[in-house]
């Protein structure tokens, strides 16, 4: 069977939320691939999440909210893009290829910004291949033995 | 007061008045030239000049400057006055015969034929007469001090300075307004040939905004207002009888507390200059639907009447529907009342004026009540209806005479023909867009816009008037194309909205909050700096932080912050999130 990426999106509930909320009212095709998660702001995605959604299986993460200045929150989203830095950094010393980590913007109005930016997240880890961490196989291990 | 008489009619006037005012007021005729109510008399022409008699001494005077006393006799008419006014007349006519008023003047004193030639006749018809009234006017009212004389004799003129184009003026037309001749005039020129934005009638610098106005009180225009560059002119306040004037007023931002906010900012109109081959701003007599809206308005610059440039009325109205909206390269979405006022239009040309109209649409969307009930009242009206959208307008000939005008070149679809119409006026329906700043506007509240350009609503069937912002409301056009019952509609129900929480007197606020754990907080105070509404404080006592629930609005970022997990977010809590990611992952 072909690989199928596992993707785990946490989407801001104003405006990432709503806008594949936009994408699905309109009918617009995007890859199923991405999980969405929703949180009320991408501020609120704190790394460990990132770190724990690799751990648990998924292939990439891409984190989306509003576009910088939009923020309900004011300034959630400032606070995002200072820590997604760091954490690509950090994911790099793990072994996984900061390419699996993505943030976008996406407004509540950019439906089809929103497909445009899975189908492409999609494509990219589908090319990269599943992830794979010694982790992982402890894991399976345990569910073996269980 | 005293009392005086001139001409055998007796007149009461205050003392010191002068004698042309007391003649007004007799109504006696006193002929002038260089005399106007808004400066000093001048006493220049010499054509007020009356006899006086007090006692037995007689003496000419100008009687625009001349104060006049207890006792005094005027005559205006005698023959000392008649010989006197001859001469000047004479004088004046023999150097400009041409000029109107100084014709109609010398008509009226019958001075026919002058008796001497001038060496420096001038046959213009808007001759400079040197009446002085203009350099009087520049340096009197304007306070300006452009204009002035210069030489002396017959080759004395009106120059600017050094003969050059002055700074110091500052193109008001005071000097065009008094001009008795029509020597000095106020030419506009136009752009790099493009039209301004409205061009439809003249702005003084004081008006009233519009005629609908609340409070109805003009308001003064710094920027174009005289006395603001000059401190001169105040002729506004001089007869403003209840002194209501006041220069010294100022804009001034006033800070309001509130609880809710409505936002109706309105739309602006598409830019049809943007479409080249409809040639709105580079050809005459082709319309915005607002400047035509304003040629229709009874006290709008034509009074109502449809008229063209030339003044005359249009042969034929061509209407163009979507211009601008259902248009992939503009706005792709309809602008939903343009058909409407588009039938409006031409209800009103064919009431009003006998020409033919024209419109080309690509589908008619009448679909409020009674709309479409018109729409087939039009038809019967003879408005020929072309489905089509026009291609472009260009100059061409009415008919074979070369009778210039306009050319409407479309497809027509229903009969599957290309097609070239002659049209004297065009008038543009174009789209409504959202307003420049609304950007700025929203992101100020928060709130999204659709895709669109307007502004978001919760919900577009079950929450159309709030936003994605607690207390912050939308209504009109602000939120997308609208005609004024949807527009009543939905400001009715964003108002009521407010009311409703007004008199319920408490807010509910969402259950999605943060909260600190006290025994897991270290105190380290990095969530205090995250918060953007100063929800999170420290309470030194406890060296704690602590969340006012009633500020915070739970978006987690301290939650997400928090190095000892202190803090949790009611409803996203690490532990749900967690969950909800395992779930995924399964």
């Amino acid at each position: 069977m072909a690989f199928e990426p596992k993707i785990i999106g946490f989407l801001c509930n104003w405006c990432s939320y709503t806008g594949a909320d936009l994408a699905g009212v309109s009918r617009i095709k995007s890859a199923p691939n991405v999980r969405i998660l929703r949180t009320m702001c991408s501020g609120r995605v704190d790394p460990a999440f990132i770190l724990k959604a690799f751990q648990l299986g998924a292939d990439g993460v891409i984190v989306m909210g509003c576009h910088l200045g939009d923020c309900h929150y004011q300034e959630g989203n400032y606070k995002t893009v200072r820590r997604l830095p760091f954490l690509k950094r950090l994911i790099k010393d793990f072994g996984i290829d900061p390419r699996r980590l993505r943030l976008e913007w996406v407004s509540a109005s950019e439906g089809d910004r929103f497909a445009k930016v899975v189908n492409e997240m999609t494509e990219e880890i589908r090319q990269l291949g599943p992830l794979k961490l010694s982790v992982h196989r402890e894991i399976q291990r345990a569910i073996a033995h269980q | 007061m005293v009392t005086i008489n001139i001409d055998g009619k007796t007149v009461e006037v205050l003392e010191d008045t002068t004698i042309l005012k007391a003649a007004e007021q007799a109504g006696v005729w006193i002929p002038t030239m260089c005399h106007s109510e808004y400066f000093e008399p001048y006493g220049v022409c010499r054509l007020c000049s009356v006899e006086v008699v007090r006692g037995k001494r007689s003496r000419i005077v100008t009687a625009c400057n001349y104060p006049v006393r207890g006792g005094m006799t005027v005559h205006t008419n005698s023959e000392k006055v008649k010989w006197l006014r001859k001469i000047i007349m004479e004088l004046m006519v023999s150097r400009w015969p041409n000029v109107k008023v100084v014709k109609e003047i010398a008509e009226r004193l019958g001075v026919e034929k002058p008796r001497f030639a001038s060496l420096e006749r001038d046959e213009a018809e808007n001759a400079c007469i040197l009446c002085g009234m203009c350099v009087n006017m520049c340096n009197d009212v304007v306070k300006a001090g452009v204009l002035g004389f210069a030489h002396s004799g017959i080759k004395r003129e009106v120059v600017l300075p050094f003969d050059e184009r002055s700074d110091q003026c500052i193109v008001c037309g005071a000097c065009a307004h008094v001009c008795p001749t029509g020597h000095i005039k106020v030419v506009f020129e136009d752009y790099r040939g493009k039209k301004p934005e409205f061009t439809l009638g003249p702005k003084t610098p004081i008006y009233v905004p519009t005629l609908q106005a609340v409070p109805r009180v003009p308001v003064i225009d710094a920027e174009s207002c005289i006395h603001f560059k000059t401190d001169g002119c105040e002729n506004c306040a001089k007869v403003c009888e209840p002194n209501a004037i006041d220069y010294d007023m100022k804009d001034e931002i006033v800070e309001v507390d509130v609880g809710q906010i409505l936002i109706a900012t309105g739309f602006d109109l598409f830019d049809a200059s943007a479409m080249a081959q409809y040639g709105y701003g580079r050809l005459d007599n082709v319309y915005s639907s607002l400047e035509f809206e304003s040629i229709l308005n009874s006290t709008g610059p034509t009074g109502g009447n449809i008229v063209m440039k030339n003044g005359k009325e249009p042969r034929a109205v061509g209407i163009i529907h979507c211009i601008g909206s259902r248009d992939i390269n503009h706005h792709a979405y309809c602008s939903r009342v343009c058909c409407m006022y588009a039938l409006k239009f031409a209800h009103l040309v064919r009431d009003r004026t006998k020409a033919a109209i024209y419109q080309f649409y690509i589908d008619m969307r009448a679909f409020g009540k009674g709309y479409e009930e018109f729409y087939t009242r039009l038809l019967d009206e003879g408005v020929t209806m072309i489905r089509g959208k026009a291609a472009e307008i260009v100059e061409g000939a009415w008919n074979e005479n070369g009778d210039p005008s306009l050319k409407i070149r479309c497809e027509d679809t229903l009969i599957g023909k290309f097609r070239e119409i002659p049209v004297d006026m065009v008038v543009l329906c174009n789209a409504m867009e959202p307003r420049k700043d609304s950007d700025t506007i929203r992101r100020l509240f928060s709130i999204s816009k659709s895709p669109d350009g307007f502004f978001l609503e919760r919900h577009p069937k079950l929450d159309p008037t709030s936003t994605a912002t607690d207390g912050v409301y939308i209504a009109g056009c602000s939120q997308g194309p609208k005609d004024i019952p949807d527009t009543v509609a939905q400001a009715s129900s964003a108002s009521a909205r407010i009311l409703s929480l007004i008199s319920k007197g408490e807010v509910e606020i969402e259950p999605v909050r943060a909260m600190v754990q006290d025994e897991f907080c270290s105190g380290c105070k990095i969530c205090n700096n995250m918060c953007p509404y100063g929800a999170i404080e420290f309470v030194e006592e406890k060296k704690i932080s602590h969340v006012n629930e009633a500020l915070c609005k739970g978006c987690g970022t301290c939650v997400a912050a928090c190095p000892s997990s202190a803090m949790t977010g009611h409803g996203f809590t690490d532990e749900q999130i967690l969950a909800e990611l395992d779930g995924l992952l399964i």
